[in-house]
């Protein structure tokens, strides 16, 4: 049914999504902690540039990113020192792809953490938990529904990455051209419109089922605080 | 320090600001139950997350069963877990994604290893909770929550319990059969209560000792 090279992209475009939104997810979740809990100064900046990908061109994020993890980047260079290199590789589609999705999901999780009454983790404390137990079996557990939901729209996000990505790694088929790369290269072929529909179809039957399987894993869960905050997320 | 009342289960010396007034509350508190009485806002709240650890007191000292919570002028200050102050809030806050049996169970494993004030069976039986105990927080009644909220304390192995308006949210008839809880917890397990209130009539009712709380 699918050519050698329709898998390929597929198995690239989920291994780049699902690398970007695990690897995103920390960060994401640190972040909402942060701008939920916490009353600091600078908490605005912080707020301003974790949204920072939501409002620019991704184009601008990608060049961004070019200056910051090329050669001679800051953060580029003190990789290269370690031999590492994301320039032109599935990582910096990734990474680029996790960068567009951090402020959604840092969105649904904050919402979500703000549901949680802190009172509860008070109560928790002074019924023997230390302050790692308390956060991890009452905030954690609550928190949870938010943390799928952040998962799922980071998924859909990253899968649909473009600009960004295009303008940090580039398009090479195999290495860094997902599925929207790979569509916008064959709308670039004179006789590519057969290829078009076909990718088009696949991505989707990707977005579906990711939605379908979160559906289904959200309405698995308990039905209790937080869960408000899915709804008004998805 | 030996200034500390003979025979005192609870001492209590805090001062703390909050924004306009200072709340400055100074009692000792035999064995029993001794209530803080006072009308709302005079911070008798505070002063019980001040023994509870939750708040910190701008100065003082606080003992426990002859032991030291907090002493500003000493440098300590205990955790909230390591208190043994086991607190029935005004909310409640019995945890929503856990079952009636999961929230009783949550301070239990821990009070097993240190110091059981009754076992889990006990308790249930104690504060009639068998028919409960695969419900979800959120399905009691105010009365039901406000039983394992008791409950959910008591096995949390405390040394102190501290009542935050316990009656408050309550119809008569409820109340009876709370009070009567609280009684039994007195007279039978013979834990130490600080039981903060509004009302005179329950006060004189259960209390040994009254503490007065103005504004």
């Amino acid at each position: 049914m699918l050519t050698a090279e329709e898998w390929q992209v597929v198995a690239l475009s989920l291994r780049v999504a699902v690398v970007a939104v695990l690897g995103c997810l920390p960060f994401a979740f640190a972040l909402a902690w942060l701008l939920a809990r916490r009353r600091f100064r600078g908490l605005i900046l912080v707020d301003a540039a974790v949204h920072l990908p939501l409002v620019l061109p991704p184009v601008v994020t990608g060049w961004l990113l070019l200056l910051l993890f090329g050669a001679r980047g800051p953060i580029g260079g003190w990789l290269a020192a370690l031999g590492i290199s994301v320039m032109f590789r599935w990582t910096g589609a990734a990474l680029a792809a996790g960068v567009m999705a951090l402020p959604l999901m840092v969105r649904s999780i904050r919402l979500s953490l703000e549901a949680i009454d802190p009172r509860l983790e008070a109560a928790a404390r002074t019924l023997g938990a230390g302050r790692w137990r308390a956060f991890a079996s009452i905030t954690l557990p609550l928190a949870l529904p938010g943390i799928l939901a952040a998962l799922v729209l980071g998924f859909a996000r990253a899968l649909g990455e473009f600009g960004a990505t295009i303008t940090f790694v580039a398009s090479i088929p195999g290495e860094t051209q997902t599925l929207p790369l790979a569509i916008f290269a064959a709308l670039q072929v004179p006789d590519g419109d057969t290829e078009v529909v076909r990718l088009a179809v696949l991505s989707v039957l990707l977005s579906l089922g990711a939605l379908v399987a979160s559906e289904t894993l959200v309405r698995r869960r308990y039905v209790g605080p937080g869960q408000e905050a899915v709804r008004n997320v998805l | 320090m030996s200034c500390d009342d003979a025979g005192a289960v609870v001492s209590v010396d805090v001062a703390l600001a909050r924004g306009q007034h200072t709340i400055a509350v100074r009692f000792a508190a035999p064995a029993g139950l001794t209530a803080l009485l006072g009308p709302s806002g005079a911070g008798k709240t505070s002063v019980l997350d001040m023994i509870a650890g939750l708040l910190r007191p701008d100065r003082g000292r606080i003992t426990v069963a002859g032991e030291v919570l907090f002493d500003r002028a000493a440098g300590i200050d205990r955790a909230p877990e390591a208190r043994g102050c086991g607190y029935v809030f005004q909310d409640l806050r019995l945890f929503p994604h856990r079952r009636v049996r999961d929230n009783l169970l949550y301070g239990w494993r821990r009070a097993q290893r240190a110091r059981p004030l009754l076992g889990f069976d006990e308790a249930v039986a104690f504060l009639g909770l068998g028919a409960l105990l695969d419900r979800l927080p959120e399905t009691l009644s105010g009365g039901e929550a406000q039983r394992v909220a008791i409950g959910r304390a008591l096995l949390s192995g405390p040394r102190l319990l501290l009542l935050d308006e316990p009656l408050s949210s309550l119809d008569p008839p409820r109340r009876r059969e709370i009070m009567r809880v609280i009684e039994r917890i007195r007279d039978e397990l013979r834990l130490p209560i600080l039981y903060v209130s509004h009302d005179r009539e329950e006060v004189a009712r259960l209390a040994g000792m009254v503490v007065r709380i103005d504004r």
